[in-house]
């Protein structure tokens, strides 16, 4: 059994219901409250999602209804680290399709998939704000700019050696 | 606050914090708060801002005074209302409101307390993009820091005026960005946008009033109000008042945005900001504010970026941050990135954006990858008409979408026309 | 009124409406997919573009969709306009892109908006040249089968189930071109509307999943109009029936009734009627085992048993004024038993007298829609008269719709309408002693037992018009809440006030009654609903007679020789012991019934009659309203309608018999040959009946001359499906009991009577989107006039009755010994006739019937519960709120007979004590847990005698 089917612990809950008071209605806490659970456990298993569902007194369908219209709501395992590297118009000017390519062939996997130690998803993501340093990615929550070889290289060393928690 | 001619930016060190409450106050913060809590009614507020001619910088271009005229004029205590800052920016080749959440949060918070003071609102909420994390943080202390010094909270400065600040950050959608559907994100549903009417002014979030606008037009708020209308007027150099951030990015060799005076013309950002193209690169094409503007050739590299000058030119506006096309760079591939990406932000809720755009990006792709017809074009142009004019989709992003397309089909007619004979791409998309 | 002029041509439009429903009521073919008349417009879909001009200047007009368009006098538009047409085939050709294009195996061909629409708009090439996107389907359990790819994503699903239904389990996932509709994960739909989605969904993705295992298409169904007969409701349905079986049940449109919906308990019940539980020959016990006779063999020992002595009739609640009034007329007034237990009579007798007395309204179902406060007395509507549930979750809609008037938006402006009413208020109480499914929507809800909550309705009457008498000994607590509660209903324009029978107390029905006449002296608009249990519970009622107790005490001294028992069950009214007796003290039990029951064991002779589907009658609904069903299939010999039995009864005992009762010719049955000669027999003998004869046009209704057809034009396969057997043409089956054709000849067009209407199809709409052709106006009236004549329309102008005290109950006092047992509020499993369809089978063995017990006091996960046939073992369930003292099961499911009230006792499990059969043992049960942000469950407090009732209360969460 991994942890993602372990009941949220009794800290997130009060956080998620605090989350909930503080609005007009509890669901409009939910994006908020699935982001909690994502950011300690990586992404939202159906159990969790039932969870918070029950904590905002919304049906788990009607939860997952919206957590699946998000982009950076992870209804899926991902890895350790997750790279989102920009794929819109200034990145792809500037060579972010070469990066890619680059990346998914050291770390042998396609663009969505996590490497096969778990280390590493790579996702592709919408316009980071970051044009004036094109390409840019978001490493976890760093933002990265003027991307080149070099610095994939020392990102995907620093991120696989690290040992597994 | 002192008049400067880039109010906005004055206080943005890139290198450093942003300044805490006492700094922001020292250079000049807090000064149009206390000005408007003490001397003004919230009428008189919207009556500057309409003066100044302080127009929406979030893409459309509305007259912010006038935007705020429509609320219901009751007191914030008998009537529960929202001030919403757009924060979404996600426009892609955009990152103008980053720049000012990073470099000087108080003075948005300045400004949405201004506006929700005009408009009796004293419920405000902040609809930040999930991605920007720096900008989060520095926010989120920023508020706490205003709350500290009794500029967000109960009865500020003793004018019986209340307001706070909440913070909503947002789990990635384009679509969010247009005002009704970050309403409805916002009440924890799915992010689709609504029918107008009810206009948001009056039936906005869980149906009050409400107002939504984006972060650089309530930043300039805090300097309209303290140093009044005719000087906002006085900053641009054409019909619209105030300065503009304007960006570049793209093969140009110093890409960046920079407070200017609305109205600057492309060139002149191009050259004497962005120190002209990189070498070995020349301009082609520029879309001149984000995505979902329509191309521009070189030859509109002079006219005025303001909001009629560039609609008269054939494109909008929209952020004011460009994108350029070089001449080494496919504009197939351009549009099918950009198509890809309407296609891929498309809530689903109408039926001909929801799948006429993925028709479009995969049109392109097989046009790029050299499977093109000679009947593609045909369909091309038949979605962008069927697309491109609003009131057809349900919301502005189909049609956003169609811009580049539109005018692009007509400025590389030579590209596409290649791409479908030679079976593919003739550019090998420079690295 | 407003002129709109549509492509030059001005025609009259509603005002208040939109541009769609406008150029649909001028008649014009205008694609549409995700609005709907009941569920407004939304602007998803964008099929319905037209071009609109602002003026007779205006020559570029622009595109506008119509759904989202209001009607403007004078408005100038364009459906002709080639752009706009252009833009809807486009509109097509997208929602084409992904489409199976599987129509030749899909459910909905034939009778699919998308084909109709896809011909209207003239979209026939494909251009799109990429892969499709698929979708996987999932299984949605018994009723509704899912096959995802057909989506076009009109989003109305969605907007059915949950927006309007109220369900919790469809949503919309993903999004761009990926948007999925359906379950998180695969299971059976929760919500009881769920079968309408066949109906709602414009393409084949949602479908009645028993319909698609014994699939025909439209064109080969044969269609009857007939009214639902699993609730008392009486909503209009259309029988659907191929060859000699029924194969589905749709949604028959009565502007006041049903409307748009139906419950899946009317839908998918049916399937008794197709069942191996028919009874289709008479049968005689031959060594032990009923064993078929011939007809005359039956008739000739009916003959040797009425000489034996005196016959009585047992009528029944769930059978129609024809075969009870015949029966009736068989055995004289005096010998002839409604087959209701006392308990049932009081009540329905009582709920009669109400209605009658009512000096204010007595709304249908669509009135109660706009009721803007609503007191729900002591029922769960939600289990015992579903569509009267729905009714009421639309009229919390009320406050919404206020909103958006003085917002000056339109009121079909839906996703507008619901933004603006997010923070409205309900006016919908709840009183009822066990959760129900509208708590959810309610202002607030009272958990008390039932004779509290009806010393409740008394203070509120009370509180109301002083003239009422008081309630004593009320705690402040309930005081205040009458208070609260009759302020509501006092300031609303259109107050309700519904209860029922559910619980088996005459004083809850009177205390809702005492209200609602309180606030009639103030306001006529206040309306009074009582749910009654059966089909036929209002017409019986009506028609009077003995009680099944009076019988048992004529059989015990000896008084009768013959029982004639039609369509009704005793043992789901007599427990086992008296059941026996009856048996014993009767020499020859004769049963006419369509259908097996424990009953028909014993009976010396079984008729078989023929079910709803088979034969034409009345009904009664609780509403007052008088409604005739039509056969879908003609029956063969020997099954016929209970009444030719009853009929062919009394010619064998006139042969032989000269001094039986009623030689009246003019009601004397041996002179019927058609149903309508027993209608008007009985229109004639009973004077509050007097219009069961205009129910509907009679056998003999003809337009232009001819019978009215029964199947769509192109009726395919008429001799090929006997093909094996013969390959002669058949003559269509004769009926003399409808004016129906039952084939594809005749008469058949959208000014029809209403009741006479078999399918719904106009040239370019074979789906039943067709039915805006058969209406006055889109959602009002249907052209023929709504079915239906009204017993109580007008309120009763006879002077008030003398004000009675009321028995006022004492409060109610757990008891230490014994739990006070009430029904479950369930709606699969509990009712007689669907408990035999396959599909609602599946849906309630799913769901064994479980003892509920109050959450407070923590009980063993199993307990034997003792009832007069026997301990039951049964698995425990804890419920929230439940007061102490009280225990729930379901009806009929534990002990088949079953009457509430009732007190029993529990212990705990010993090895000895019987599991219910037929029920799988589910394991523990698991406690639903409510979320932390509901309040705190307030513990019941035990009321003492003295201080008076005390409910439990859960007010609505309210937040700033
Ligand atoms: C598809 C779409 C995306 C948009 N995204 C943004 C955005 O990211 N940020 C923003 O400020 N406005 C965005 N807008 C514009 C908003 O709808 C709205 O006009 C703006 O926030 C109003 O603020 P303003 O009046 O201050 O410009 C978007 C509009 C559309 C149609
Ligand atoms: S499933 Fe049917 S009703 Fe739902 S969106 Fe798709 S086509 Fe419409
Ligand atoms: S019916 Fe008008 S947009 Fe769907």
């Amino acid at each position: 059994m991994s942890t993602a089917d372990h009941p949220l612990p009794d800290d997130l809950q009060a956080e998620i219901l605090a989350l909930a008071r503080a609005e007009p209605h509890p669901r409009s806490a939910c994006v908020a409250a699935l982001q909690r659970v994502q950011s300690r456990y990586r992404w939202i298993s159906t159990h969790h999602l039932r969870d918070v569902a029950r904590l905002l007194d919304m049906s788990p369908d009607d939860l997952d209804g919206i957590a699946t219209c998000f982009n950076l709501l992870f209804r899926k395992p991902v890895g350790r680290h997750v790279i989102l590297l920009c794929d819109s118009i200034s990145c792809w000017i500037m060579g972010r399709d070469h990066l890619c390519d680059h990346l998914c062939r050291t770390l042998a996997i396609r663009p969505g998939e996590t490497t096969e130690d778990g280390a590493i998803t790579l996702l592709p993501t919408v316009c980071l704000g970051h044009c004036d340093h094109a390409p840019a990615m978001l490493v976890d929550d760093t933002l990265c700019g003027d991307v080149d070889l070099p610095m994939l290289a020392r990102l995907t060393d620093t991120l696989t050696e690290e040992p597994p928690p | 606050m002192s008049p400067s001619d880039r109010p906005l930016t004055a206080m943005i060190d890139a290198s450093a914090a942003p300044p805490d409450c006492t700094a922001y106050e020292k250079a000049g913060g807090w000064q149009a708060t206390r000005k408007a809590l003490k001397t003004c009614t919230p009428d008189d507020i919207i009556e500057i801002v309409t003066q100044s001619k302080l127009r929406g910088r979030g893409g459309a271009g509305f007259g912010t005074g006038q935007k705020w005229s429509f609320v219901p004029k009751k007191p914030a205590s008998e009537q529960r209302k929202y001030l919403i800052a757009n924060a979404d920016e996600m426009e892609p080749g955009t990152f103008k409101d980053r720049l000012l959440l990073e470099g000087n949060p108080l003075q948005l918070i300045e400004g949405m307390l201004l506006a929700a003071y005009a408009i009796q609102a004293s419920h405000g909420i902040v609809f930040l993009r999930g991605e920007y994390h720096l900008a989060r943080r520095r926010l989120e202390q920023a508020i706490e820091d205003a709350r500290h010094n009794g500029w967000l909270g109960e009865n500020i400065l003793g004018a019986g005026f209340s307001f706070d600040i909440h913070m909503h950050a947002g789990a990635g959608r384009y679509i969010c960005g247009e005002e009704t559907a970050l309403l409805t994100a916002l009440e924890g549903r799915r992010a689709t946008p609504r029918s107008k009417p009810p206009f948001p002014q009056t039936g906005g979030l869980w149906g009050a009033p409400s107002v939504v606008n984006n972060v650089e037009t309530l930043c300039n708020l805090p300097h309209i109000v303290t140093n009044g209308a005719r000087w906002f007027l006085s900053l641009g150099t054409g019909a619209d008042g105030g300065t503009k951030l304007y960006g570049v990015s793209g093969r140009v060799r110093r890409p960046g945005a920079w407070e200017l005076p609305i109205g600057t013309p492309m060139r002149e950002i191009i050259e004497n900001h962005a120190a002209g193209m990189q070498p070995g690169y020349t301009l082609r094409a520029f879309l001149p504010g984000g995505a979902s503007t329509a191309f521009l050739d070189a030859t509109a590299l002079d006219v005025a970026m303001d909001y009629s000058s560039v609609e008269k030119a054939g494109s909008r506006l929209g952020t004011g941050l460009a994108i350029i096309l070089d001449d080494r760079t496919c504009p197939v591939g351009m549009l099918h990135n950009l198509e890809h990406f309407f296609a891929q932000e498309s809530c689903g809720w109408c039926t001909p954006c929801r799948d006429g755009l993925p028709w479009v990006a995969r049109l392109l792709a097989a046009i790029e990858d050299g499977t093109g017809e000679s009947d593609d074009i045909e369909q091309l142009r038949r979605h962008t008409k069927m697309l491109g004019t609003p009131g057809r989709t349900f919301c502005a992003h189909a049609p956003g979408a169609m811009a580049p397309l539109a005018s692009g089909l007509k400025l590389f007619r030579d590209d596409f026309a290649a791409h479908i004979t030679g079976h593919g791409c003739p550019m090998r998309h420079a690295a | 009124m407003a002129t709109i002029h549509l492509d030059g041509k001005p025609c009259a439009a509603r005002s208040g409406t939109n541009l769609l429903q406008a150029c649909l009521e001028a008649g014009a073919d205008l694609p549409y997919f995700c609005w709907h008349p009941e569920l407004g417009s939304v602007g998803a879909c964008r099929q319905c573009a037209v071009r609109q001009f602002s003026g007779p200047e205006d020559k570029t007009g622009r595109i506008v969709m119509a759904c989202m368009t209001p009607v403007t006098d004078g408005a100038l538009l364009s459906i002709n306009d080639a752009e706009a047409r252009e833009f809807r085939e486009n509109v097509i050709e997208w929602m084409m892109v992904n489409h199976p294009h599987d129509c030749p195996v899909c459910e909905e061909g034939g009778e699919c908006h998308l084909q109709d629409m896809t011909a209207m708009t003239g979209h026939n090439k494909r251009r799109y040249r990429f892969t499709k996107r698929t979708h996987t389907s999932q299984n949605l359990g018994p009723f509704v089968k899912h096959e995802m790819n057909r989506c076009i994503a009109c989003y109305r699903c969605v907007r059915f189930y949950h927006d309007y239904a109220g369900g919790e389990d469809l949503a919309v996932f993903a999004s761009h071109d990926n948007v999925y509709f359906g379950r998180a994960t695969d299971g059976t739909l929760e919500n009881a509307f769920s079968g309408n989605l066949a109906e709602i969904c414009p393409t084949g993705v949602f479908t009645d999943k028993p319909f698609s295992a014994a699939y025909s298409r439209k064109w080969d169904l044969s269609g009857a109009p007939s009214v639902c007969v699993h609730c008392a409701t009486g909503c209009n349905i259309i029988v659907n029936a191929r060859q000699d079986t029924v194969r589905r049940v749709l949604n028959r449109y009565n502007g006041e009734v049903n409307r748009y919906a139906l419950c899946d308990l009317g839908r998918f019940g049916y399937g008794f009627v197709n069942a191996p539980t028919r009874i289709r020959a008479p049968l005689r016990v031959i060594s032990e085992q009923q064993t078929p006779i011939p007809a005359q063999d039956a008739l000739t020992r009916f003959a040797r048993m009425a000489a034996d002595g005196p016959v009585i009739g047992i009528g029944s609640s769930r059978a129609s004024l024809e075969t009870n009034f015949s029966l009736r007329a068989l055995v004289g007034p005096d010998r002839f038993s409604t087959g209701q237990t006392r308990q049932e009579q009081t009540c329905t007798d009582c709920a009669l007298s109400l209605l009658r007395a009512h000096p204010g309204a007595i709304p249908t179902l669509h009135d109660m829609e706009s009721a803007d406060a609503v007191l729900v007395l002591g029922e769960d509507v939600s289990a015992t008269a579903p569509r009267l549930g729905l009714a009421l979750r639309q009229s919390v809609r009320q406050p919404s719709f206020h909103a958006a008037d003085a917002a000056k938006v339109p009121r079909w402006m839906d996703a507008a309408v619901r933004t603006l009413g997010a923070e409205c208020p309900s006016a919908l109480f709840i009183a009822t002693p066990a959760p129900t499914e509208l708590d959810s929507i309610a202002r607030e809800t009272v958990r008390t037992a039932p004779d509290n909550i009806a010393r409740l309705g008394f203070a509120i009457a009370h509180r109301i018009n002083p003239a009422a008498p008081p309630v004593p000994d009320m705690p402040d607590t309930d005081a205040a809440q009458a208070d609260r509660i009759a302020a509501t209903l006092v300031a609303a324009g259109k107050p309700l006030i519904v209860s029922g029978m559910q619980y088996g107390s005459p004083a809850l029905m009177q205390a809702a009654a005492s209200i609602a006449s309180a606030l009639a002296t103030q306001n006529p608009a206040a309306g009074l609903s009582l749910v009654l249990p059966d089909c036929n519970s209002m017409g019986l009622t009506i028609l009077g007679g003995l009680t099944l107790e009076d019988v048992l005490e004529k059989a015990a001294t000896g008084e009768i020789a013959t029982l004639v028992i039609a369509e009704n069950d005793l043992s789901r009214r007599l427990d086992p012991s008296s059941l026996t007796k009856l048996k014993n003290d009767v020499p020859n039990i004769v049963l006419i019934d369509h259908t097996l029951t424990p009953l028909s064991r014993d009976a010396a002779l079984v008729l078989p009659a023929t079910p709803f589907t088979e034969c034409t009658g009345t009904l009664v609904s609780q509403e007052g309203r008088i409604q005739r069903f039509f056969p879908a299939i003609t029956p063969a010999a020997p099954v016929q309608a209970a009444w030719r039995w009853v009929r062919m009864l009394a010619e064998q005992i006139s042969t032989n018999d000269e001094t039986l009762p009623d030689r009246n010719p003019a009601t004397d049955l041996r002179t019927w040959t058609r149903v309508d000669d027993v209608t008007a027999a009985l229109s004639r003998a009973c004077p509050a009946l007097a219009e069961a004869i205009n129910a509907a046009p009679n056998a003999d209704y003809r337009a232009d001359n001819q019978k009215i057809r029964s199947e769509p034009a192109r009726a395919s396969g008429r001799t090929v499906i006997r093909s094996h057997i013969s390959v002669r043409d058949q003559p269509p089956p004769q009926n003399p009991d409808t004016p129906f054709s039952n084939s594809m000849e005749g008469a058949y067009s959208p000014d029809l009577p209403a009741a006479l209407i078999p399918f719904f199809q106009v040239p370019s709409w074979n789906s039943g989107q067709s039915l805006t052709r058969f209406q006055q106006e889109i959602g009002g009236a249907m052209r023929g006039g709504d079915p239906g004549i009204r017993l109580f329309a007008t309120p009763s102008d006879s002077p008030p009755e003398p004000p009675r005290t009321p028995d006022i109950p004492a409060a109610f006092t757990p008891r230490d010994d014994e739990m006070l047992l009430l029904p479950e509020g369930r709606l699969f499993g509990p009712e007689e006739l669907s408990a035999l369809s396959p599909s609602v089978a599946a849906r309630s063995a799913a769901d064994a019937p479980t003892l509920s017990l109050p959450a407070g006091t923590p009980y063993p996960p199993r307990m034997t519960l003792h009832l007069s046939d026997g301990p039951h073992d049964l698995a425990t369930r804890p419920v929230t709120n439940l007061p102490d003292g009280i225990a729930l099961c379901p009806p009929h499911m534990v002990m088949r007979a079953f009457a509430f009230p009732r007190t029993a006792r529990l212990s705990p499990v010993t090895s000895a004590a019987a599991v219910t059969p037929g029920y799988a043992a589910p394991g523990h049960a698991t406690p639903v847990t409510p979320s932390p942000l509901t309040p705190a469950p307030v513990t019941p407090i035990p009321v003492t005698p003295a201080s008076g009732p005390t409910a439990s209360v859960t007010p609505r969460r309210d937040r700033p």
